[in-house]
């Protein structure tokens, strides 16, 4: 027996494996950027159907708010206003799709290998927010990945200012 | 099934003083920009010009609908209506009065009461740019493509300083859910002077205003429709009712970032003083619900004042105010507010 629940899952679950479809099969790089949206947009929704609104909302601000929009920008940039064909075209099937299999294979045994832990859904449950929980876990268990991921960014964003710096150089002489 | 209809009747209720709200704004607008102007304004339909919102939405409905024949015609009609669609469904989270009691039932007047409230209304305004950038892109216009860029790069610049302008609050309330972020600006300073967070958060209230600015695409922060480089802007090639919606779409997420600053700054529905006075509980609700409003129109008065007394920015000066002044001060006063907060004067 369906529940609204179920229906709520089915939903985005079409949502994501459509939305990825034409992400995936769209030659038209902006049509995969725009169908990019809605996968995020049902992973979010799966966030919030497991009650992890921190994450959710996380979700949309980082890759919807910022990550796509820049994707967008960068593709929009070069695509209408220099000219520049781009087209995601198919090439290396075989060995493509080998790995596909192979992640797809190694993910279907993770979930059924897993223990997975659960909670019974309890209305405390769902009207506390997990931010504060996630935040704690950052600065105490879990504050050395963290800080490590922070000095990656930054070297990422230092590494980026200075690519993007370099071509001005030699039109000073 | 009341859990389903109480929230159904909500968002009715607030779509249609939104929409109403937005008709008479853009009227306002035009009022107050003819009397900054030393002229009168649209005086012919209507006693005092009170119906020229009603004959502009019919004129928007019989207009003919033209679309570029080059463009991307799905995206090109979707545009308009993401814009509309972030622009209202971000006023869900948004507490617009305390409690009230109908008919022996009490309702919570807000309509989604979200833990993480001002993070949704941060994702969502972020979302506003799809709508812009993707009719710049569909429409096939160099001058749309350059507006929707533009716009892009403004949201992405003063986004940052506008979320960390908001830690300072979430600092001191310890919740980032919006019913009890203005059920703390209850109470006074020194008795007399009301809790907001405006008194408490004046530097973050000064980027957080001005951040709104830029994500509302206000002067001195129009550019990406600025009309004597863009033509139109992203909206070039837009007409009819899908050019009404853009405007729909403006003016509902002013309405809404009014409300945001209200709730977050101005103490939301909260009326100081009322306490000394023996009002009953339902008279009590009914003004909190006017403060909110009150508030409201004041920031939104605020908006189209600033609209018609300031010029609008060079693009260099819009990108050294937001990297070079608005995100280091925003990172300072949430360094100053933490340090006070650690040693208990906040």
């Amino acid at each position: 027996m369906l529940n609204l629940y179920d229906y709520i899952f089915y939903f985005f679950a079409i949502v994501i494996l459509g939305s990825s479809f034409v992400v995936v099969f769209s030659r038209n790089i902006v049509h995969s950027a725009f169908a990019l949206l809605f996968t995020f947009f049902g992973v979010a929704g799966f966030y919030v159907l497991l009650s992890a609104d921190f994450l959710a909302i996380t979700q949309l601000l980082v890759y919807v708010g910022g990550i796509l929009v820049l994707l967008l920008f960068g593709v929009m940039l070069t695509n209408n206003i220099v000219n520049v064909e781009i087209k995601s075209g198919t090439m290396q099937t075989l060995p493509a799709s080998l790995i596909a299999a192979l992640i797809a294979g190694l993910l279907c045994g993770i979930f059924y290998v897993s223990n997975w832990y659960l909670v019974p859904t309890t209305p405390e449950l769902l009207n506390n927010t997990t931010a504060v929980a996630i935040g704690y876990a950052f600065i105490t268990t879990w504050i050395l990945p963290f800080e490590v991921a922070s000095v990656v960014l930054l070297v990422a964003m230092i590494g980026a200012v200075i690519i993007a710096r370099r071509e001005k150089a030699p039109e000073v002489e | 099934m009341n859990l389903i209809l109480e929230p159904i009747v909500k968002i009715l209720i607030v779509l249609f003083i939104n929409l109403t709200l937005v008709s008479y704004l853009v009227l306002i607008e035009r009022k107050v920009s003819a009397y900054i102007q030393n002229r009168i304004g649209p005086n012919r339909v209507g006693p005092w010009g009170l119906l020229q919102s009603v004959a502009d939405v019919v004129k928007l409905f019989f207009k003919e609908d033209i679309v570029p024949k080059d463009a991307n015609k799905f995206i090109h009609s979707l545009a308009p209506v993401i814009s509309v669609v972030v622009a209202f469904s971000t006023f869900a989270v948004i507490p617009f009065g305390n409690k009230i009691t109908l008919y022996g039932n009490e309702y919570n007047l807000v309509i989604a009461d979200v833990n993480v409230g001002v993070l949704v209304i941060l994702a969502l305004t972020s979302l506003g740019v799809y709508g812009i950038t993707l009719s710049g892109w569909s429409s096939n216009n160099k001058y749309s493509l350059l507006g929707g860029l533009r716009s892009s790069a403004q949201m992405i610049s003063y986004e940052l300083s506008m979320g960390i302008s908001l830690i300072g609050i979430l600092l001191m309330t310890q919740s980032m859910r919006l019913t009890q972020i203005v059920a703390e600006q209850g109470g006074y300073i020194f008795g007399f002077i009301p809790n907001w967070n405006i008194f408490l958060q004046p530097i973050g209230f000064i980027i957080f205003l001005v951040s709104t600015f830029a994500e509302t695409n206000r002067l001195p922060f129009d550019l990406p429709e600025a009309e004597e480089e863009l033509v139109g802007g992203y909206h070039t090639e837009y007409s009819g009712m899908k050019f009404g919606l853009f405007f729909l779409a403006e003016y509902a997420s002013m309405i809404t970032a009014s409300a945001f600053i209200v709730t977050l700054f101005l103490g939301g529905w909260q009326a100081p003083f009322i306490e000394y006075f023996n009002f009953s509980p339902f008279v009590i609700s009914l003004l909190q619900l006017s403060a909110f409003a009150i508030k409201v129109l004041f920031v939104l008065l605020f908006f189209i004042l600033i609209r018609w007394t300031i010029p609008r920015f060079r693009y260099d000066q819009l990108m050294n105010i937001g990297w070079k002044v608005m995100l280091p001060l925003s990172l300072l006063n949430l360094i100053v507010t933490a340090f006070l907060i650690l040693i208990n004067i906040l």
